[in-house]
């Protein structure tokens, strides 16, 4: 009885909550109201709505009534952000309406940065609502105690539902999702998300096994105000540090109460930050944010823009999720959009309310990306977005699910499977490849003998299975997750007496590795210089004088351009009448390139070949995105390599595709280099030898737990507890061909690195339309191309050759010793 | 003078002199002293892939299998009189309980074939699985020659193990990372020959201080062939 009348009570909005509203000049929104009918109503949502507006509110409103009306004891409600900060920040937004409405409810969070302490008098008496990652909820779901602390949860809100779906991070958390309705069977699902192209498949991933959750769309922003900046000096040809533009920059930022400057990598963003510092005649209150520097940075860093004291913050891909971030009035994009859906994403930090437009100005840092910039604002334009299909999830995932499982109580395969095939991701996964999985988590697959003392999970009584022993446990636990980082060091800027210092974040250690004493870089925006590494510390004095700083070479934050956005590049590009609304420079670049080359036509694939340096360069003008034209790229080069042209290295972008050979590379074989039968022998062989190959099977082995996650502080001994997965790669093909791992590595490598379907289509389709045009230097429409800066290796005859050059010169100097040596 | 290592046509052997030995360079990462008729190798690390394995590590435990065939490889080529194993032959001090009979009866088998045998002791495996023939030392001599497990544990000229050296080296465009032979006027410190045997740059301060005071190469093996290359 007293449950049916709560439940009815629990449909309307309550005046205390009314009134809050009230009394902050707000009013309650209709989605909100709806949120909370669907709670009462137990019916799963997905609120699809603009950033601002009080979307996160509308998703704790329902639990706050709820919790308060019935005097909910224990976990009621858990919220799962794909930030820590975020939860962070909820934790503290979510204390003042709870407080001014005298509602009894307690919220904590929980992340990997809670003290331990406190996280186990979370589990032993957890509060009202819990804020937590995905990673922090698949590790309770490890314990023994998992069942009894979830048992009486109502609601899970999962936030930023856009930025988990199509994502191996986004398979490790509807697997998550997928346990806790075990646990927690009467609990309703609310997501919140941007505006996404998609959103059924949004709600379809948030939805309990097979059943959708309800799409619940909120109004539509205004259309943005956007404009291509028009910076007084030329934009260059290639490049992307958009120097040209700082000056610009800095007058938009002195024209503005606050503006968040978006840039696309970490180092440009210390970069860009460097250059905004020389011209900051004004002393404007400017910083970067971006994810390597150390959480103190950023926490004061958000305290001081939420308060307004910023008139800038230089940021990364960090920045576009998350809480407001007070009066914005700008967001300047530096660098290419890469996407329409995420440049929406970031230009929706500025200006929190609906109705006004957003104001955001575009700065490309080349001629090339001029044209993206102009593709972006014509689908904006249009009210397009670009979004991710659907794939099936990776298979490494559900291996370490398998094993969290059985950390906590015993698991039968039926039942596990049946939980992993509910979820959208696996809905597809066949029995058979569940079961290899599943004889991988208990023995690591073997086909050895003697395998019963090398059991991971141990067979108990009724085909069920636990984990084999503590240690088993307590090593699945410490690698929980599927955010593969390369191994960081901490950087401490050194105070006067250089012994000791202060934190300002971290770098990679491959980068740490390239410095030699003196060596100047950028971090946190100051330019420091290096000293030494240090028990895992690199250690840097402030920088005095002048010199060209090395830049902090992050492989984090690299984006690739989503193939919506390519062909709306190659269209433009295609038809000059467009052209008159890019800036002037891109004009002239592309009349120079009609002059000196082609403009290619939409219906064609342009191949210039030019002689550039000690290399020949070959250029593809693919337009078929960044991950069709890698694959193109290592085909040819296979190819390449076997007809002697001895390929050195190349490089993708979004556009198009440059080889480096040693020889030159005439027309008819040029053209003969892409007929379609490359998708054949020349796939199979060469895919299981790439180095992207063993990059995917280092993630896979980490997820699965065959190599361990490296954290900060304890990787010294951690290195010796793990065997390089480069040498476990090579022996598994020499030794067991078809491994699980390897499988599940190709098939990630396909679905991450590949994109096959595209580039058969294109081959297909430009089948006797490809255009050779053989010059004497690079042609302005290769420059962008030729400047990129990430480039992939070739390992075969072009790298012995070049081993070979480096190995001579030793030669030369020995004969030369030796002839010295003759006369001495 | 250091003499300039000779690539072979096939790279996958250089043939050089140290401390007036004639000495073969292999790419398999193998040294084979042909005076002597001695070949040797280092750091096997026999059991790696099941030391991991037993501690909950769903690692593949194709290691010993893969690292025995290449030195029945290795012996096979060379037929030499005798074998030395320059420490850490074995992963850990347990190794012997959890080899697979068939990988022993290979391990056995390789050994029977040599005249004679040595196991030097490694920091790894100060107790040499029992069970296996050879004889068990801290140090071998042979010649002028010193062999040992840490380079530091002998007077040069000396042939050792421990460190595993491994190059990364620039190239146009990008770099490569591979395990190295290096070798000055009295010293050599050989790669590690195990499957499992990860590496340590040449950089590090523990590699390069041992040839702070005499100029050295390496030898690297990049995809089964032998790269000579001064120190940076």
């Amino acid at each position: 009885m007293d449950k049916v009348l709560t439940r009815a009570r629990a449909n309307a909005v309550p005046d205390y909550v009314e009134r809050w509203f009230a009394g902050k000049g707000w009013e309650l929104r209709d989605y909100q109201r709806k949120m909370v009918e669907a709670f009462g109503k137990r019916r799963s949502t997905l609120l699809v709505a603009p950033t601002g507006g009080g979307k996160t509110l509308s998703g704790f409103l329902p639990s706050l009534i709820d919790i308060h009306e019935t005097r909910a004891k224990g976990l009621h409600t858990l919220y799962i952000s794909p930030l820590k900060a975020l939860a962070n920040d909820i934790e503290r937004n979510l204390h003042r309406p709870i407080e001014e409405m005298g509602l009894s409810v307690t919220v904590e969070s929980r992340t990997g940065d809670t003290p331990a302490g406190k996280r186990k008098r979370q589990r032993e008496r957890p509060p009202n609502i819990l804020l937590t990652t995905p990673e922090s909820i698949m590790l309770m779901l490890s314990f023994p105690d998992a069942r009894k602390l979830f048992a009486n949860v109502r609601s899970v809100i999962v936030d930023e539902v856009h930025s988990f779906a199509p994502t191996k991070r986004g398979d490790f958390t509807a697997l998550a999702l997928a346990r806790l309705a075990e646990f927690a069977p009467d609990h309703i699902r609310f997501g919140l998300s941007a505006t996404a192209a998609h959103p059924e498949n949004l709600a379809a991933w948030l939805g309990f096994a097979g059943r959708p959750a309800t799409l619940l769309k909120a109004g539509l922003n205004a259309k943005p105000n956007i404009r291509i900046m028009r910076a007084r000096k030329v934009m260059p040809y290639g490049g992307f540090l958009s120097q040209y533009a700082v000056p610009d920059i800095y007058d938009a930022i002195r024209a503005t109460r606050s503006c968040i400057v978006f840039v696309n990598t970490r180092a440009q963003a210390e970069m860009l930050m460097q250059m905004l510092w020389t011209v900051n005649d004004d002393s404007l209150p400017i910083t970067v944010y971006h994810g390597s520097l150390n959480r103190e940075q950023r926490r004061r860093t958000e305290a001081m823009m939420a308060a307004g004291k910023l008139r800038a913050v230089v940021a990364t891909a960090a920045l576009e999720l998350g809480i407001d971030w007070g009066d914005v009035d700008l967001v300047i994009q530096v660098g290419a959009p890469k996407g329409v859906s995420r440049l929406l994403q970031r230009i929706g930090r500025s200006n929190h309310r609906m109705d006004v437009p957003s104001e955001a100005l575009l700065v490309p840092s080349n001629r090339f990306e001029s044209l993206e910039c102009q593709a972006a604002m014509n689908a904006i334009a249009r009210g397009v977005l670009d979004g991710d299909e659907p794939v099936d999830g990776s298979q490494d995932v559900v291996i370490q699910y398998i094993v969290n499982c059985a950390c906590g109580e015993s698991i039968h395969p039926d039942e596990i499977f049946a939980e992993v095939t509910g979820t959208v991701p696996y809905k597809m996964l066949a029995r058979e490849d569940f079961d290899r999985l599943f004889r991988f988590a208990v023995n690591g697959g073997t086909v050895l003998s003697n395998y019963e003392r090398y059991l991971r999970l141990r067979p108990v009584e009724d085909g069920r299975y636990v984990a084999a022993t503590n240690m088993v446990r307590r090593r699945h636990r410490m690698n929980i997750g599927v955010i593969v980082e390369a191994a960081r060091l901490k950087v401490m800027k050194l105070n006067k007496t250089g012994k000791t210092g202060r934190i300002l974040g971290e770098v990679e250690e491959g980068f740490a590795q390239g410095l030699t004493p003196g060596d100047t870089f950028m971090f946190a925006g100051e330019l420091l210089s290096f000293a030494r590494i240090r028990d895992l510390v690199v250690e840097a004095r402030p920088a005095t004088g002048g010199g060209e700083p090395k830049i902090p070479a992050y492989a984090g934050g690299n984006m690739p351009l989503s193939t919506f956005l390519a062909d709306g590049v190659r269209h433009v590009l295609s038809t000059p009448s467009s052209w008159r609304k890019l800036p002037a420079e891109t004009r002239e670049w592309l009349r120079l390139q009609q002059d000196f080359s082609i403009i290619p036509p939409e219906d064609t694939l342009l191949i210039e070949h030019f002689p550039r340096g000690r290399l020949f360069h070959t250029v593809f003008y693919t337009f078929e995105g960044r991950l069709a034209g890698q694959t193109l790229g290592l085909l040819l080069t296979r190819r390449m390599e076997r007809q002697g042209f001895k390929p050195v290295s190349f490089t993708v972008t979004d556009y198009g595709l440059a080889i480096a050979t040693l020889e030159t590379i005439p027309e008819e074989e040029a053209k003969a280099l892409l007929s379609p039968d490359i998708l054949g022998d020349d796939l199979e062989e060469w895919i299981m030898d790439a180095a992207m190959l063993r990059r995917s099977f280092r993630h896979v082995a980490i997820v699965a737990g065959l190599a361990e996650q490296q954290h900060v502080g304890q990787r010294s001994t951690v290195r010796q507890l793990t065997v390089n997965t480069n040498l476990i790669y090579d022996v598994l093909r020499r030794h067991e061909p078809d491994h699980i791992l390897l499988t599940v590595a190709r098939r990630d490598a396909e679905r991450e690195l590949l994109d096959l379907k595209r580039l058969s289509d294109m081959l297909l389709r430009f089948q006797g339309r490809l255009l050779y045009h053989g010059l004497d230097r690079a042609s302005p429409l290769a420059i962008p191309v030729l400047t990129e800066v990430r480039t992939e290796q070739v390992r075969g005859a072009g790298v012995e050759a070049l081993l070979a050059q480096a190995s001579l010169a030793l030669d030369a100097e020995q004969m030369i010793e030796d002839v010295r040596a003759a006369l001495a | 003078m250091l003499p300039s290592p000779r690539p072979s046509p096939c790279q996958t052997q250089i043939e050089t002199v140290f401390a007036g030995r004639t000495i073969v360079l292999d790419a398999c990462g193998a040294l084979f002293l042909a005076d002597d008729d001695i070949l040797v190798v280092s750091d096997l690390h026999l059991e790696k892939g099941s030391y991991f394995a037993a501690r909950g590590n769903p690692i593949p435990r194709h290691d010993t299998r893969d690292t025995l065939m290449r030195l029945a490889a290795a012996v096979d080529c060379y037929r030499p009189r005798l074998v030395i194993c320059l420490g850490d032959s074995f992963h850990d001090v347990r190794a012997g309980e959890r080899i697979a009979r068939a990988d022993a009866a290979l391990l056995a088998d390789i050994v029977a074939s040599v005249a004679d045998w040595v196991w030097l002791r490694g920091n790894h495996d100060p107790d040499i699985a029992p069970g296996f023939r050879g004889r068990v030392a801290d140090a071998h001599i042979a010649g002028p020659v010193n062999f040992c497990h840490r380079p530091e544990d002998g007077l040069p000229p000396l042939i050792a193990g421990h460190y595993h050296p491994k190059r990364r080296m620039r190239l146009v465009g990008q770099h490569i990372s591979a395990p190295c032979f290096v070798l000055s006027r009295d010293r050599l410190l050989m790669p590690a020959f195990g499957a499992y045997a990860g590496g340590l740059s040449t950089n590090d301060e523990a590699i390069a201080g041992l040839f702070a005071d005499q100029p050295c190469q390496h030898v690297l093996i990049y995809r089964n062939k032998l790269w000579a290359f001064a120190q940076t």
